[in-house]
């Protein structure tokens, strides 16, 4: 009888014998799981294998959720891949995602105190792998969550593109409640996850009277706060560490304090039920950002202009590209093609008109994106040529602050 | 030492676990060095909570569940020795590929063949002392063995692990760790229960820390090597005790927790015989001690309440002692302690704490108690109280049959007091960021078996005359750089001189008496006493001195451009300029062989003048003629060598003229 993965079997080699169970591997070694838990990988020449017990299926636990609680606000959890809960598979190793609310709630009890939950899967990819075009369906379901009555919308997401999903959701979407993405730097398998502390603040922002879309994601390396931002400021500035969040070109909107919950904000925000729910879900997703670099030449710029329908730069400094790229962004903006400019200092506000390269650019066309960040503005322009064609009212959209992207002043 | 049990008969099993960290240039997951530091240099902190995370069959493993009921905050101490690795902000790097080789090695010490490939784990460790939650462990080999005097042991387990973070203060609602120790390599030796009595202990454990100082690879000093012993008698339970720094204690931890469990079976046929049950119930008895006088009961009544646990046929069994100075209502108090109360009060010992014998009445007729109960009671904010006699309830439950398995902490007496259940099989999952490693028969081939210790100690006694101290310090402590000194400086190593003095090159007459007691005494003795004097006086760091300086030194010394008499000064000038060529730092102090003798002249001068005071004063004369001899060489020679001179000539002529 042969073996297979997940049966239980002796190894013997020489004159000794192993127990365990047989778990996959990638070398050509057979891999086995010890009795005391230890995977260790035999060279298959030297070993003879002898099947034990056949694999069994292990019965899920069945774990009763706390009843609804009349006075608790009800708030919908949408996944779209990001694990908010995992859980491990001793036998095997195995480590899978789950997305059940029971699963939630089990592996992170303290929700229940906050909220009740309506939880489903709206995708299940990696945030590496996520869609301009399903942006559209994740508003969609936003709005029905909010229509259907939710207090509140928790999305979870990967933090890799999260601010590219937040921003886009913020330009589609006019919210009477808190729509607010959360994820976790580091793996929900972990102890130390900051998954749970992540998911606790994000409910309390749920259920609180900030309207809008926000990310609520740790404040510092410690567990003690996470901090609220704005989701068109917000940009993942670290690979690894737990705070990679940061508000660029603006505050934080608050924080929310760990264990105690207690909201502090920073900023004005849109209240609880003043806004009317409303969508406009339309994009046009052949836009691009091209970083422009030392050397760089025009000739990205002449491919995007034949590939794309609107361009962002992420020039230097003030706003920046070479000389010899003027002329062709201003063929590109001849051709009906808008061209943003935004920084790749990333802080601070785009200016064209204190040098003379800078004056070329904007006498080509050129749109000035403001204090905007470039994926920002890339979010964006796909969304206002979903709205219009018209360069003039691209422009127009570009340059006014429609999602608390562009702010008035710089504030140091 | 005389046996108290017949182990045979009792039949008692013992291994022991241990683990020693290993001196590799890096930690085991990250690029920081193996350095530890004084907490007081760490330049940031930061702090956590940890939660057990679930397996598939919704449970978590006993022991992390019972860590999580204490909600505790970990904060954590980091330095500029350490990164976002320990801060559990990073993935970790590769496995340390230098702590996996020394590793393979010790397998081959320990006779074991590794398997051929290996993973790292994961074990789930919730008590805060790794920032992520769980220690990164491998494991490489099963399957050795040792020779002892009584026969074979085991080697059934070796493991290559991140050390953990060490523990600074332990507060009531949150622990303080250090991040310094946090991801050393250390290797976890674990033998079969082959161990016979508490003396065989000792020995294994001497044997098995002989073998890994061998290799000359792994770390030395307090807390780079701990034990873990475990113990169990037929009738008893597997117990793990943790943390047994010293040697010394192996042999009374063994000895004591076998009369520890001895006592808890006795204790278990008494309460059986007694009826003795646990019913469980928990009293609030605030308000009998309105009035008390008690100091205690009345701080913790300030926020809290005093709840009382009636535990019928338990009188007497409770403060009987089960190891010298702790009682069966201490094991209580170590598991009342989980839940963060300072400690718990039973009727055994009272009336005590300024608890009288009236509130003792009062309580006992409270609960219901009848004459032969024994009645426990805690004082401390509610949930706590609680907590806390439910986990009395639980241990008096395992009382009634018998002894808990446990992981306990060792104690300095050899005592040991309770941590946490022996944890399940279900915390270990793979450590996912980390590739495993394919061990190949080429890696096992080219690893070198090292000298052992006794046989290095032999031959620098019997090849090189060293004395059997000074062979045995420098064979254990200093191998490396002896050997490079004695090899890579001509005229030191007699094997090498006798060939040298073939060739011609030297001469005994133009050559320094250089031999490796002269190398070995002062990696024993000077630099000891050079460490000292820079830890009082700051004034130079003896670690600036690297092991080509020494080389250059001894080769200065055979060459006769310095005096033995100046290694001292030397290496002092060398610590605080190690830039410096040192033949210019010997010529500018102008301290050569020939001018040393022209100073021992002069000083055997003043001596021979002031003979009678010398006589008179012993070497208590040094003092008063320092004075003369400075004056004589008006600061042209450093007051040191001067001083260790005169004291080397008052010395040999008290001697010669005895």
């Amino acid at each position: 009888m042969t073996v297979e993965e997940g049966d239980s079997v002796l190894v013997k080699q020489g004159n000794r014998t192993f127990n365990g169970v047989l778990m996959p591997s990638i070398t050509d070694n057979a891999v086995i799981k010890l009795i005391n838990g230890y995977n260790v990988g035999f060279d298959p020449g030297n070993v003879t294998m002898e099947l034990a017990e056949k694999k069994q299926d292990v019965q899920a636990a069945t774990v009763e959720l706390p009843p609804h609680d009349p006075d608790l606000p009800n708030v919908s959890i949408l996944s779209t891949g990001g694990t908010i809960a995992s859980k491990v598979d001793y036998r095997t190793g195995a480590v899978t995602s789950q997305f059940t609310a029971e699963d939630i709630l089990l592996a992170i009890p303290e929700l229940t105190k906050i909220a009740n939950y309506n939880a489903r899967v709206c995708y299940s990819i990696l945030s590496e792998n996520m869609q301009p075009e399903y942006w559209v369906r994740l508003a969609e379901e936003v709005y029905n969550e909010i229509k259907a009555g939710a207090a509140g919308v928790i999305i979870t997401h990967g933090t890799d593109t999260m601010m590219y999903t937040a921003a886009a959701l913020a330009f589609m979407i006019e919210t009477p409640v808190p729509v607010v993405f959360v994820g976790s730097q580091r793996s929900a398998d972990r102890p130390s996850s900051d998954n749970a502390m992540n998911a606790i603040c994000a409910a309390k922002v749920a259920t609180s009277d900030i309207a809008g879309v926000t990310v609520v994601m740790h404040g510092t390396t410690s567990d003690d706060f996470c901090h609220i931002h704005k989701a068109t400021k917000v940009r993942k500035m670290h690979t690894s560490r737990r705070d990679a969040f940061q508000s660029i070109n603006s505050r934080p909107l608050g924080r929310v304090d760990y264990p105690s919950g207690k909201i502090t904000t920073y900023l004005d925000h849109a209240r609880r039920g003043e806004k009317e729910l409303a969508i406009n879900s339309n994009i046009e997703p052949r836009c691009t950002l091209i970083k422009y670099t030392t050397g760089a030449s025009p000739e990205t710029l002449l491919f995007a202009s034949a590939n794309y329908k609107g361009i962002v730069i992420e020039g230097t400094g003030l706003g920046h590209v070479s000389t010899e790229w003027v002329p062709y962004i201003k063929r590109t903006t001849k051709a009906g093609i808008p061209v943003v400019m935004t920084s790749q200092c990333l802080s601070g506000r785009v200016c064209d008109r204190v040098y003379d390269t800078g004056r070329d650019i904007l006498k080509a066309g050129v749109i000035e994106g403001e204090d905007m960040m470039p994926e920002v503005a890339l979010v964006k322009l796909m969304w206002a040529l979903g709205q219009t064609r018209d360069i003039d009212e691209v422009r127009k959209i570009m340059t006014t602050d429609m999602a608390g992207e562009i702010t008035r002043s710089s504030r140091t | 030492m005389s046996s108290k049990y017949d182990y045979k008969q009792l039949g008692l099993m013992s291994g022991l676990e241990i683990h020693q960290q290993l001196d590799t240039k890096e930690k085991l997951f990250c690029g920081c060095p193996t350095t530890l530091r004084d907490v007081e240099d760490s330049n940031f902190e930061f702090f956590r909570y940890l939660r057990p995370t679930r397996s598939e069959m919704g449970e978590v493993d006993r022991a992390a569940a019972e860590e999580a009921m204490l909600t505790k905050q970990f904060v954590y101490k980091a330095y500029d020795t350490t990164c976002l690795v320990e801060n559990d902000e990073e993935p970790p790097r590769e496995l340390n590929p230098e702590a996996l080789n020394l590793t393979l090695q010790i397998a081959k010490l320990m006779n074991m063949d590794p398997f051929d490939e290996v993973f790292t784990m994961r074990k789930i460790v919730i008590d805060g002392s790794n920032t992520s939650g769980f220690q990164r462990t491998v494991l490489v080999s099963t399957g050795g063995y040792i020779e002892t005097s009584q026969g074979k042991v085991g080697v059934g387990v070796l493991c290559l692990e991140e050390d953990a973070a060490q523990r600074v203060e332990d507060k009531v609602d949150s622990v303080i760790y250090s991040l310094d120790r946090q991801g050393i390599p250390l290797v976890e030796i674990g033998t079969d229960p082959d161990i016979v009595s508490p003396a065989h202990a000792r020995e294994v454990a001497e044997t098995i820390g002989m073998l890994l100082r061998s290799t000359g690879r792994v770390k030395r000093g307090l807390g780079t090597i701990r034990q873990d012993v475990n113990i169990s008698i037929a009738r008893g339970a597997r117990v793990e005790i943790k943390g047994v720094q010293a040697l010394d204690l192996i042999e009374t931890i063994v000895e004591q927790e076998v009369e520890r469990q001895v006592n808890l079976l006795d204790i278990m046929e008494k309460l059986q015989s007694n009826n003795a049950s646990v019913p469980g119930d928990i009293v609030n008895v605030t308000n009998l001690f309105n009035q008390t006088q008690s100091k205690v009961i009345k701080k913790a009544l300030k926020r809290g309440v005093v709840l009382a646990l009636d535990l019928p046929g338990f009188a007497g069994q409770v403060g009987r002692e089960i190891q010298p100075g702790r009682r069966l209502g201490t094991e209580f108090s170590d598991y009342a302690k989980k839940s963060g109360v300072g400690g718990i009060f039973h009727t055994d010992e009272l009336p005590a704490y300024g608890i009288t014998e009236q509130d003792v009445d009062t309580v006992r007729e409270a609960v219901g108690a009848r004459d032969g109960d024994c009645v426990i009671l805690v004082a401390d904010l509610e949930d706590r109280a609680q907590g806390a006699l439910q986990m009395v309830v639980e241990r008096a439950r395992l009382a009634l049959k018998g002894i808990p398995e446990e992981t306990r902490r060792g104690l300095p007496d050899g005592n040991s007091a309770y941590m946490r259940p022996l944890p399940g099989a279900a915390r270990m999952y793979p450590e996912t960021d980390v590739p495993s490693e394919v061990i190949t028969r080429d890696m096992l081939d080219s690893i070198e078996l090292p000298e052992l210790l006794p046989e290095r100690k032999a031959r620098y006694m019997e090849e090189l005359g060293l004395n059997e101290e000074l062979a045995g310090i420098v064979a254990s402590k200093h191998l490396e750089l002896f050997e490079k000194i004695i090899t890579e400086v001509p005229g030191i190593n007699p094997t090498l001189v006798a060939s040298a003095f073939d060739n011609g090159k030297h001469s005994a007459l133009d050559t320094p008496y250089i031999d490796s007691t002269l190398v070995a005494s002062t990696l024993v003795n000077t630099l000891t006493k050079l460490r000292r004097e820079s830890e009082l006086t700051h004034d130079f760091d003896i670690d600036e001195v690297e092991s080509h300086h020494y080389v250059d030194l001894f080769k200065l010394i055979v060459s006769g451009g310095a005096a033995k008499e100046v290694i001292p000064v030397l290496l002092i000038e060398i610590a605080q300029n190690p830039e410096k060529d040192i033949e210019d730092i010997a010529k500018k102090m102008g301290l050569g062989q020939k001018r040393i003798e022209d100073i021992e002249r002069s000083v055997e001068n003043i001596i021979n003048q002031r003979i009678d005071f010398v006589k008179e004063q012993g070497i208590g004369a040094v003092g008063p003629l320092m004075g003369e001899v400075m004056k004589e060489f008006r600061g042209s020679v450093p007051g040191k060598i001067l001083s260790n001179i005169l004291k080397e000539k008052i010395e040999a002529r008290l001697n010669s003229s005895e």
